[in-house]
C-alpha cells in the first residue's frame, strides 16, 4: 500500500528587539550568565509585566508578511508548568485569541507552486536554560533568555514530504530575516521548529493518530527526522500496530526519534487569560502603516529578478533566498554588470569562495562595483573568461579592483592577431601527426591545439581570435 | 501629649508648627507600640533604625519649611508590598527572610511625599483569609476584644490603626480584605477602583481583584492617601491612565439629593441584628443629612461568593507557582527536582493557601474550566453589570461592611465555608471593579465596632468620601478609641 505524511510545522522564532518582550533587559545572546536579568525577568513576587511594543509590532509584520489576519483585539494567556527555567511557574503566551491568524505562505517543489496554511502566530517569552553539569547532583539556571520574545508560528496540517516542510522552513526564514525581525538561526536556537506528523494509506481522508517530534534544531535534520518519523509509522502501521499520540524527541546524534512522554502523561497546562496584562487594542492604522513600511518579499522580488532582469527562475529564486544576496546582486547590476552575468558570478565563483571561509554575503570582501568593474573588462576584451577567473579570486582575496590586479600581473588578453598567428604557427609546426589526423577528420583535435596554444602564451590569448586563426590555418 | 493618638492632618499640623518633630513622633509611636503590641501583635517587621533614618530625613525638609504631604507621618505597610531592603514576608514561611531589590510603587509614591515605614503588618497568609489566623506566624488581636480577631486579611494594619500603633496604613482589598478588617476594628478603610492603584510591588494574590488602599483613623486622611497613591503607573499595565482629581476637595460638600441605593439582597434574613439595626440608624442619619435613600436590586449578588472564590482561587493557583523553592525564599531539600518542589511547597505554605492553590488548579484544568473559570467568569460579568445598571439610578450604594462584628478566634477557624461568608458583602465590590468604602457606624452591645459600606461608581471615590465625610461629621463612632 502507498502512504502519505501529513506534517504540520510548529515554528518558535526568537524576535531581534534590542530588549525583552515584558521587562527592559537585553536580549543579547551569549553573555555571562544572568546578567541580563531584572525582579521582572526572574519572576519575584509582587512585579508586573509590561509589553514591548516593538514584539507587537514584530509580530504583526510577520502577520502581513504570511498572508495572515491581524486582530484588532487579542490578548496575552498564562500557560502554566513547573520547570526551573521558567521562573513563574508559567510562561505567558498567547491562546484563545492570538495576534495573527489565517495566512499561508507559498513554496515551489519540483516547479509547482504550493500554498501551506498558517492557522496562527502568537507572541509570547521564551524560558531560560539548565545547564546540567556532568556528575554533579545539580544542574545551573541561567535566566539571561528568559522573556526574550518569541513567535510561534503554527502551519495547518499542509505539508506532506520532508521536502516540502524544509521549503516551507526556507521560506518561512527568508520572510523573517527579509522582515529582519528573526536572524533564523536554527543552530543557535533562534529559529526552532516541532513537527506534528501522521500518516494514512494515500487517497483515505481521515488523518491518521499524529506524534509531535521536537528538538529538531538544524534544517539537515528537519528533512531527517521527518524521514525517519514517517518510515517509523508506516513500518507500525504495516505491522499491524497502531501510531500512539505522543512527543517524541529527536535525536541528531542516532538520527531517530525517541518517546518522551506520552498522552497520559501529556501537561495540563491550564491556559487562562493573562490578568497583568490588559488585551492588545491594535488600530487598523497602524497596521496600515506597518503594511505599507514592508520591505519587498522573497516572492515578489523573485518575480521581479525573473521579469526586470530577464533571469531564468532557478537563478531568481537562488537570488532572492536572502535578502542581501539580493541587494548585492541588484547593487552590481546597477553597478553597470550584466544580470544573468552577475547572477553566473554569484552563484558560481563568489559562494564558492564564501563557502570555503562559511561567511555569509555581509562579510564578503568584494565590493558589487568590483565584479560589474571586471565584467567591463570582459566586454572590453582586455581579459578572457579564463583569466577573468584568477582575476576574481584575486580580486576577491586582496580586495584590489580588477583593473590593478591585470595591470600587475599582466593578465591582458593578447587580441594581436600577428602575436596570436606566430604561436600557432609553432605549435602546429611542432605536431605534424596531430594536424595530419586533423585533417583526417579528427576535429575534437581542435581542443589539443588550443590548449597548446594557450600554453605558450600563458592563458592571455584572446580565445575567440585563436579559434578563428587556429582553424583557417589548420584547413589550409 | 499623646502623639500616637493622631491622624495624618492633625500629624502634619504641629508638625508643620514645630510643636513636635518628626523623631519626637516616631518615639511617641514607638513607645505606644511597646506598651500594646505585645497584645495586639500588628506587625511582622519593625524596621526601627531605618525608620529613624527616614524621620531625620523629613525633619530637614519640615525644618526647611519644603514638608510634603507626608514627611515625618509613620505609616504602616502591610507585608504584602514590596519594600526594597526590608523583608517583605506575606506573613508566609516561603517568604519568612525574602528581602526585595525592589520597591513597590505605593511605597515609592509614599517616600517621595516623606513617610516614615514604621513597620510591616501582619496578614492571613498571602492575604488569604478574614482573620489574620491563616498567618504563617500568629494571629493579630482586635484592639477592641484581645480575644477577637481584628478581621483580615489586612487585620495588622487595621488593628495598628485603631490601636494607635501607627498614623495609618496601607492595605491590600481583594475580596474585602480593607474593608473587613476595617469595620471589624472600628476605622476607615478604602478599597480604589480596580486599576486606580499600581499593584506593581503587591505580591499577587488575585491579579484581577487584588487593590491597595488606605486604612485610616478618619475619612480625610484616606483622601489624603488616595490623592498620593493613586494613578498610572508605567510599570503597571492595569492601572488607569486617568487624571487623579485632589480627592480631598469634595470633602465637606452637601451631600443633599444624592441618591443612595440600599441593596435589598443585602438585608436578609439571618443578618446580625446589631449590626442591622446599626446600618439602618446610618441611613437614616444619611437621610437627615438629605440623601434620598432608594432600595435597589443587584439580582446576581447570591452568586458572588462562589464567583469570587473561583476565580480568586484560580488566579492564585497560577500567582504562587513562582514559589518553587528555585530562585528565592523558602527550599525544603528532596532527592530530586519533584521531590524539592513538592517538600518546599508542603512545608513552605499554610493550609488555606494550599486549599485555594488546589482549588484554584482544579478549576482552570482541562474539562473543568469551561464548567468553572469560564462560567464565572460569565457570573462576574453579570455582577458588574447589576452595577452598573444600579448607578443609573443612584450615585452611591449604601450596605453593611460584615454581616457580624468581630469574632472570636478560634471560632471560624475550622470552617472555610462559614469564613468565606464574612466577605459576603464586600466581594461583589472588587467582581465588578468598583470602590468601596467601609467607615465606624456603631457599635455592638459588647462595644465591638459596626461598619458602613459605601459603594461608588467605576473611578468615582470622590462620591463616597464625600458622602463619608458628611456622615463622619455628624457622628463620633470614629472618635472613639479601644481601651487598651
Amino acid at each position: 500500500m502507498k502512504y502519505e505524511a501529513v506534517i504540520g510545522l510548529e515554528v518558535h522564532a526568537q524576535m531581534l528587539t534590542d530588549t525583552k518582550i515584558f521587562c527592559g533587559c537585553s536580549t543579547k545572546f551569549g553573555s555571562e550568565p544572568n546578567t541580563q536579568t531584572c525582579p521582572v525577568c526572574i519572576g519575584m513576587p509582587g512585579v508586573l509585566p509590561v509589553l514591548n511594543n516593538k514584539a507587537l509590532e514584530f509580530a504583526i509584520k510577520t502577520g502581513l508578511a504570511t498572508n495572515c489576519k491581524i486582530s484588532t483585539y487579542s490578548r496575552f494567556a498564562r500557560k502554566n508548568y513547573f520547570y526551573p527555567d521558567l521562573p513563574k511557574g508559567y510562561q505567558i503566551s498567547q491562546y484563545e485569541l492570538p495576534i495573527c491568524e489565517h495566512g499561508f505562505i507559498e513554496i515551489i517543489v519540483d516547479g509547482e507552486v504550493k500554498k501551506i496554511g498558517i492557522t496562527r502566530i502568537h507572541m509570547e517569552e521564551d524560558a531560560g536554560k539548565n545547564i546540567h553539569e556532568d556528575g554533579g547532583n545539580y544542574s545551573f539556571v541561567d535566566l539571561n533568555r528568559a522573556g526574550v520574545p518569541l513567535m510561534e508560528i503554527v502551519s495547518e496540517p499542509d505539508i506532506r514530504t520532508p521536502k516540502e516542510a524544509v521549503e516551507y522552513m526556507k521560506k518561512l526564514r527568508a520572510i523573517l530575516r527579509y522582515l529582519g525581525v528573526c536572524d533564523g538561526n536554527m543552530e543557535q536556537g533562534s529559529l526552532r521548529c516541532d513537527a506534528n506528523i501522521s500518516v494514512r494509506p494515500l487517497g483515505q481522508k481521515e488523518y491518521g493518530t499524529r506524534a509531535e517530534v521536537k528538538n529538531i534544531n538544524s534544517f539537515k535534520f528537519v528533512e531527517k527526522a521527518l524521514e525517519y518519523e514517517i518510515k517509523r509509522q508506516i513500518k507500525v502501521v504495516e505491522e499491524g500496530g497502531k501510531v500512539i499520540q505522543e512527543t517524541r524527541l529527536w535525536d541528531s546524534n542516532k538520527g531517530i526519534t525517541e518517546s518522551m512522554r506520552g498522552k497520559e502523561e501529556a501537561h495540563d497546562y491550564r491556559y487562562f487569560p493573562e490578568p497583568d496584562l490588559v488585551p492588545i487594542t491594535v488600530e487598523q492604522k497602524w497596521i496600515d502603516e506597518i503594511k505599507a513600511s514592508l520591505p519587498e518579499l522573497p516572492d515578489i522580488k523573485r518575480e521581479r529578478f525573473a521579469s526586470e532582469f530577464g533571469l531564468p527562475e532557478y537563478d531568481a529564486d537562488l537570488l532572492t533566498s536572502e535578502k542581501s544576496i539580493a541587494d548585492w546582486f541588484e547593487a552590481a547590476v546597477k553597478a553597470g554588470g550584466q544580470p544573468k552575468a552577475v547572477s553566473n558570478w554569484m552563484m558560481g565563483d563568489l559562494m564558492r569562495l564564501l563557502n570555503e571561509e562559511n561567511k555569509t554575503i555581509e562579510k564578503c570582501p568584494l565590493k558589487p562595483s568590483q565584479l560589474a568593474d571586471m565584467l567591463r573588462l570582459m566586454d572590453k576584451g582586455t581579459i578572457s573568461g579564463k583569466i577573468a577567473k584568477t582575476v576574481f579570486e584575486n580580486m576577491y582575496k586582496t580586495g584590489k579592483d580588477a583593473e590593478a590586479i591585470v595591470k600587475e600581473k599582466g593578465l591582458v588578453q593578447v587580441s594581436d592577431e600577428g602575436a596570436i598567428e606566430k604561436a600557432v604557427d609553432e605549435v602546429i609546426a611542432k605536431n605534424p601527426k596531430e594536424v595530419e589526423r586533423y585533417k583526417g577528420g579528427e576535429e575534437k583535435l581542435l581542443g589539443f591545439f588550443v590548449g597548446q596554444v594557450m600554453k605558450a602564451m600563458k592563458g592571455k590569448a584572446n580565445p575567440q581570435m585563436l579559434n578563428e586563426i587556429l582553424k583557417k590555418k589548420l584547413s589550409q | 501629649m499623646d502623639y500616637y493618638r493622631l491622624g495624618i492632618s492633625e500629624a502634619r499640623k504641629i508638625l508643620d508648627k514645630k510643636e513636635v518633630s518628626a523623631r519626637e513622633l516616631l518615639d511617641s509611636i514607638y513607645q505606644r507600640i511597646e506598651s500594646v503590641e505585645d497584645k495586639v501583635k500588628a506587625y511582622v517587621t519593625l524596621p526601627k533604625e531605618k525608620a529613624y533614618e527616614m524621620a531625620d530625613m523629613s525633619q530637614k525638609k519640615i525644618s526647611s519649611g519644603q514638608s510634603a504631604s507626608l514627611s515625618g507621618i509613620p505609616i504602616a505597610i502591610k507585608d504584602n508590598m514590596c519594600t526594597k531592603g526590608i523583608r517583605t514576608t506575606c506573613s508566609s514561611k516561603i517568604l519568612a527572610n525574602f528581602i526585595p531589590p525592589y520597591e513597590s510603587t505605593v511605597t515609592s509614591r509614599l517616600s517621595e511625599q516623606g513617610y516614615i515605614l514604621i513597620g510591616k503588618t501582619n496578614l492571613d497568609e498571602f492575604a488569604m483569609g478574614s482573620s489574620t489566623e491563616n498567618s504563617g506566624f500568629f494571629t493579630t488581636k482586635n484592639p477592641w476584644d484581645l480575644e477577637r480577631i481584628p478581621g483580615g486579611s489586612s487585620g495588622g494594619s487595621a488593628a495598628a490603626v485603631a490601636a494607635d500603633e501607627c498614623i495609618a496604613a496601607l492595605g491590600s482589598d481583594t475580596g474585602g480584605s480593607i474593608r473587613q478588617p476595617a469595620s471589624l476594628c472600628g476605622v476607615v478603610g478604602l478599597k480604589p477602583t480596580y486599576g486606580r492603584v499600581s499593584r506593581y510591588g503587591l505580591v499577587a494574590f488575585a491579579s484581577s481583584l487584588d487593590q491597595i488602599g488606605p486604612i485610616t483613623k478618619d475619612v480625610k486622611d484616606s483622601a489624603i492617601l488616595m490623592n498620593i497613591i493613586s494613578g498610572k503607573d508605567p510599570l503597571d499595565s492595569t492601572s488607569a491612565p486617568l487624571t487623579v482629581p485632589d480627592f480631598t476637595k469634595v470633602l465637606g460638600q452637601e451631600i443633599k439629593g444624592l441618591k443612595i441605593g440600599i441593596p435589598k439582597e443585602y438585608f436578609i434574613e439571618g443578618m446580625d441584628k446589631e449590626v442591622e439595626a446599626s446600618v439602618m440608624d446610618a441611613i437614616k442619619k444619611l437621610e437627615s443629612l438629605g440623601a434620598i435613600p432608594v432600595e435597589i436590586s443587584l439580582p446576581h449578588t447570591g452568586y458572588a461568593v462562589a464567583t469570587y472564590y473561583v476565580l480568586a482561587t484560580s488566579e492564585a493557583s497560577s500567582n504562587l507557582a513562582r514559589y518553587d523553592g528555585v530562585k528565592y525564599g523558602f527550599r525544603a531539600e528532596g532527592k530530586d527536582l519533584l521531590e524539592m518542589y513538592m517538600n518546599t511547597r508542603a512545608q513552605g505554605f499554610g493550609s488555606e493557601v494550599k486549599r485555594r492553590i488546589i482549588l484554584g488548579t482544579y478549576t482552570l484544568s482541562s474539562g473543568y474550566y469551561d464548567a468553572y473559570y469560564k462560567k464565572a467568569q460569565q457570573v462576574r460579568t453579570l455582577i458588574k453589570r447589576d452595577f452598573e445598571k444600579a448607578f443609573k439610578t443612584v450615585d452611591a450604594i449604601v450596605t453593611p461592611t460584615s454581616p457580624t462584628a468581630a469574632f472570636k478566634a478560634g471560632e471560624k477557624a475550622g470552617d472555610p465555608l462559614q469564613m468565606y461568608l464574612s466577605d459576603i458583602f464586600t466581594i461583589s465590590v472588587n467582581l465588578a471593579g468598583v470602590p468601596g468604602i467601609s467607615i465606624p457606624c456603631g457599635f455592638t452591645s459588647n462595644n465591638l465596632p459596626i461598619g458602613l459600606q459605601i459603594i461608588g461608581k467605576h473611578f468615582d471615590e470622590e462620591t463616597i468620601l464625600k458622602v463619608s465625610y458628611a456622615y463622619e461629621q455628624s457622628t463620633d463612632w470614629h472618635k472613639r478609641k479601644p481601651n487598651l
